[in-house]
């Protein structure tokens, strides 16, 4: 019987963290995958913040999370928003198609 | 400060400032009118100078200011007046007036006549500073700026592809002469140790060589010969000739001023100046006088076969100019100078008068296709005759006077270079009273060969243009009797006094002594040229191509000016040009632009090349880049 502690939160989020990087990294479909990594990397941090927060006794960790999940809620939003906008505009989303920054 | 003589020599510097710099300010008419009365103030002023410094023989040195000081060299600004002087400052602002005034009417309907009238403001104050100079490096300064002028105005319609090659080699073929003559000032700094007149002729005879690989050479000779290479690139003698026919390019009016009557006759004026010094160096002089001698036989024969009318008078300015400095050369430096006054004025009279015939025929110079003129152009036709007359020699005219006494004083010498000197003087002087017949004959009489429309157009000049001609005529027709006394005869010691040398041996008191026949060959010379002349244009007109036919060689030497062009194509401009390819296509294209800033460029885009697939424009390749560099750098933190 393993005892769950600190630092088993702490390699839960560094794994779901590169999950989240590899995940913009390889992926070359779908500017929603990229979206949904960016989510799964902020939930890797809010993990660390509930984490802390138990572990030393402060509530601040526990706050600041909530703060996270709320400016999280937002940047879908608006990313989702900004896609729909560039779907109509360009009539794709694959990530491969969004190099106008080419030099 | 402000004395005649400073304002003499001023007033047409300051002529150049106004017209160059307020031109459009003043419109044309302001700027021609202004310079031509300047021009006129400044020759009413040399007027009284001549009377003050020549008739009444004194002399001065105006010093206007130090300019530099240098060791032991110091150099002034200064204005020497003395007879010599004050006969240039007559001949240079008398005819830069005629020729200020004349252009009025040549120049009115060219869109550029205020830079043309501070260009010849210009030159004729850097010919001022020439002769007031009172040391060889005002005299210098005074000798490029009027090179420089000629040279702007030469090319002064610089549309014309022949006026900027005419141009050019006027300034090349000079700088070879004023390398010489560079050379020969600083010789004389090292052998006097000073470059001011006085100071030089209070030091002559001493005694100073060079070493120069192994040879020891006498530093005074050879700064004379070096001087007098200078003297032979202004004045076009023999060898450094080339340019000056080409400089007919220009306008009319420049070629009388510049080309005929001022600058050309500088490198004499210098001679002449440096009489003192050249009178020690009898090698020199022979050499002078050779050499002058075979320009005027050489020019003359040029002259005899070119169709062109300002290019006959051109060679026919190159062979005076050779008769002056052989007139140098025997030591006849009087009648050196006597030639340069009269020649001055009807050749400037014989350069206006055709610029009148060209101006008649709408710009046609070829005589080929002139004739029959005297009727529809009078006065113009009637000058030419005088200036003509005085250039043959015929008696009572200027030319016979200053041309007799030359010949007279190279057969008065006793020397062989004298005598070599004589006969080549009598040819030209036959040959000169042919071409300028030849000339009068071709231009004016027999029928016209103009197109019928031209002819229809051909009309007399208008008055301000006759009047600078009626003006230059009076000089033609006059100046030798009127001033015969002074410059050769029984008042010249009194006239010249100390200014012009006189060797131990006194060649124009000798050249009055000479021997009938002597006396009489040149003008029976010019009388039987012009006689030949008539036959040869006018009663047996089958007679010159028959002559052509019969010496077809011949011919073709004096009329491709005895070959000296292509020589010196061939000798001198193209190795030029192929050494500068040279330079040009493997020392500055392959070696310091290929090595230096071409390759640089190059390695730059190379690498631009390479670095640029870096930005591929996807938004994960940037990402990764920033991830991997944060965590790069938070490694390396904390290390």
């Amino acid at each position: 019987m393993i005892t769950v502690g600190l630092t088993h939160y702490l390699v839960l989020a560094a794994l779901l963290f590169t999950l989240g990087i590899l995940g913009i990294f390889l992926n070359r479909k779908n500017v929603i995958v990229i979206l949904m990594s960016v989510e799964l990397m902020l939930l890797a941090v809010n993990i660390n913040f509930v984490a802390f927060s138990a572990a030393l006794g402060n509530i601040e960790g526990q706050i600041f999370s909530l703060f996270v999940l709320t400016v999280a809620a937002a940047e879908a939003a608006i990313g989702l928003a900004i896609l729909v906008v560039y779907f109509r505009n360009r009539g794709s989303i694959a990530v491969d198609d969004i190099n106008l920054m080419k030099g | 400060m402000l004395s005649t003589e400073v304002l003499a020599v001023f007033l047409p510097l300051l002529g150049f400032v106004l017209a160059g710099a307020l031109g459009r300010r003043l419109g044309a008419h302001g700027a021609e009118y202004l310079t031509t009365a300047l021009m006129l103030t400044a020759a009413a002023l040399s007027i009284s100078l001549f009377g003050t410094y020549a008739l009444d023989g004194q002399h001065t040195t105006i010093t206007l200011m130090s300019w530099m000081s240098v060791g032991p060299l110091s150099v002034d600004w200064a204005l020497r007046f003395d007879a010599l002087t004050a006969v240039m400052l007559v001949v240079v602002n008398g005819v830069s007036a005629m020729v200020h005034l004349y252009s009025i009417g040549y120049m009115h309907h060219d869109p550029h006549r205020p830079r043309f009238f501070a260009y010849l403001s210009l030159f004729t104050f850097a010919m001022l500073m020439l002769v007031t100079a009172d040391n060889l490096i005002q005299l210098f300064f005074g000798w490029e700026g009027v090179g420089l002028a000629s040279y702007l105005l030469i090319n002064f319609w610089y549309k014309k592809p022949s006026a900027n090659a005419a141009s050019m080699k006027a300034f090349l073929v000079n700088r070879v002469g004023d390398f010489g003559f560079a050379l020969g000032i600083m010789g004389i700094y090292f052998a006097f140790g000073t470059v001011s007149f006085d100071g030089i002729f209070n030091q002559l005879g001493i005694e100073t060589s060079f070493k120069l690989f192994g040879w020891t050479l006498d530093a005074v000779t050879l700064s004379c010969l070096l001087l007098f290479m200078g003297a032979m690139g202004k004045s076009a003698q023999l060898g450094l000739h080339t340019w000056l026919p080409d400089a007919m390019e220009g306008p009319t009016p420049v070629s009388a001023l510049i080309h005929a009557a001022t600058m050309v006759t500088a490198g004499v004026f210098m001679l002449c100046r440096l009489s003192p010094l050249f009178e020690t160096v009898p090698e020199v002089l022979a050499v002078v006088t050779i050499l002058g001698a075979l320009t005027a036989f050489v020019a003359a024969t040029i002259g005899l076969t070119q169709f062109d009318i300002k290019r006959v008078i051109a060679y026919s300015t190159m062979s005076q100019l050779g008769y002056m400095f052989f007139a140098v050369g025997v030591g006849a430096y009087g009648a050196a100078m006597f030639h340069l006054m009269t020649h001055a004025f009807f050749k400037a009279l014989l350069f206006l008068g055709a610029g009148s015939v060209i101006h008649a025929l709408s710009d046609e110079q070829d005589l080929r296709n002139m004739g029959g003129l005297w009727k529809k152009i009078p006065v113009t036709w009637a000058l030419m005759w005088i200036g003509s007359l005085a250039l043959a020699g015929v008696p009572l005219f200027a030319g016979y006077y200053s041309k007799d006494i030359i010949l007279e004083s190279a057969w008065a010498s006793h020397s062989a270079a004298g005598q070599f000197a004589w006969y080549m003087g009598i040819a030209a002087a036959f040959m000169t009273a042919f071409y300028s017949w030849r000339l009068l004959l071709m231009a004016f009489h027999g029928q016209p060969r103009a197109s019928a429309e031209v002819m229809s157009h051909v009309h007399e000049s208008p008055f301000v243009m006759l009047l600078p001609l009626l003006v230059l005529a009076v000089g033609a027709l006059g100046s030798g009797a009127y001033a015969y006394d002074w410059f050769v005869g029984e008042g010249r010691f009194e006239f010249w006094r100390t200014t012009l040398a006189v060797g131990e041996h006194d060649v124009i008191h000798a050249a009055h002594d000479v021997t009938g026949w002597v006396k009489h060959m040149p003008t029976l010379m010019g009388v039987s040229g012009i006689f030949l002349a008539f036959i040869a244009y006018l009663w047996v007109p089958k007679l010159p191509g028959a002559l052509v036919r019969m010496f077809p060689s011949l011919h073709a030497l004096f009329y491709r000016k005895w070959l000296f062009d292509e020589l010196y194509n061939a000798l001198c401009i193209r190795p030029a040009l192929c050494l500068g390819r040279v330079f040009w296509q493997s020392g500055d294209v392959r070696l310091i632009d290929g090595l230096g800033p071409n390759k640089f460029a190059e390695a730059t885009k190379n690498a631009a090349d390479e670095l640029h697939a870096a930005q591929s424009g996807y938004v994960y390749h940037y990402a990764f880049v920033v991830v991997f560099g944060l965590a790069a750098l938070l490694i390396w933190l904390t290390w």
